[in-house]
């Protein structure tokens, strides 16, 4: 075996293993930390595609933003030592189930599909294409999904802020419906 | 650089972890776990993106920025939902999913 097929079957055995303990881990925080497993081996796969701007952008965005994030409101939210009872091993057979059935059709239809590949040269994913590529309003530019992501996140920050702010905002010229 | 690693074995490693978010979106009722749930199944749809556009396409880079644009929308719906369910906790001191059933205030 080359050394990035045991790259890769470390990889996805992390992966998998992880993210299966992620939805079945009683305790909450150690849910949240097996999710930071998958993510940092997630980005590993990244590395192994080449994808080197995407990997960093996934270790310092999810991993270092995103998991802290929820440990914090984990935290805040609930107690340590708390573990979950049980839920109803009706509920968990049946959603094993459509997730199996899914799962399974999905791998058939994978197996069964024959992927032909282009034959061009493939582009080397430096920094100055993909700043380029990002501001550019040509064919292959991308300027408008990057306008459109930096309202998004702005709506996101200013509504983020309104949520969380302690005390609800007293609403007024609204008729009063039975208080 | 990708040799003896055929395409198929990311989709199905994308596909595992796809449903396993599936599974935990289903099962469990806590809501920060639900926003575990959605946070893998997003990372599963990024590693097939990922695999697409460096197999099939290399000469293009419409999977690469597909894949960031998801993370940016995952982090805004990561915040977002986090400040939600603050706000949750604050008025029903739980976050519980079947005790938070009504929506007046």
């Amino acid at each position: 075996m080359a050394a990035n097929q045991i790259m890769f079957v470390i990889f996805s055995a992390m992966i998998v293993v992880f993210s299966i303990l992620t939805v079945t881990s009683r305790r909450i925080l150690r849910a949240a930390v097996y999710l930071l497993f998958v993510l940092v081996s997630t980005s590993g796969l990244y590395f192994m595609l080449n994808f080197q701007f995407l990997a960093a952008v996934q270790l310092s965005l999810y991993a270092g933003g995103i998991v802290v994030l929820i440990i914090f409101s984990i935290l805040l939210t609930s107690h340590i030592s708390q573990k979950f009872e049980s839920s109803g091993w009706k509920k968990n057979i049946f959603s094993a189930l459509a997730a199996l059935t899914g799962a399974i059709l999905s791998i058939i239809t994978i197996l069964d599909y024959k992927f032909s590949a282009t034959t061009e040269a493939a582009k080397e994913v430096n920094m100055r294409l993909i700043g380029k590529s990002l501001l550019s309003v040509d064919y292959d530019g991308y300027v408008l999904p990057f306008e459109v992501i930096s309202v998004l996140l702005l709506a996101a920050m200013v509504a983020a802020i309104v949520v969380a702010k302690k005390g609800a905002p007293k609403i007024t010229g609204l008729p009063k419906i039975n208080q | 650089m990708n040799t003896g690693i055929p395409i198929q074995y990311f989709l199905i490693l994308a596909t595992i972890m796809f449903f396993t978010g599936v599974y935990g979106f289903l099962t469990r009722r806590n809501l920060i776990t639900i926003l575990m749930s959605v946070e893998l199944i997003l990372n599963s749809v990024n590693i097939n993106f990922l695999a697409f556009n460096r197999f099939l396409y290399p000469h293009k880079l419409e999977g690469m920025f597909f894949s960031l644009f998801i993370i940016a929308v995952a982090a805004s719906e990561a915040a977002v939902a986090i400040a939600i369910i603050i706000n949750i906790y604050r008025r029903f001191t739980t976050i519980n999913v079947e005790d938070v059933n009504e929506m007046k205030f």
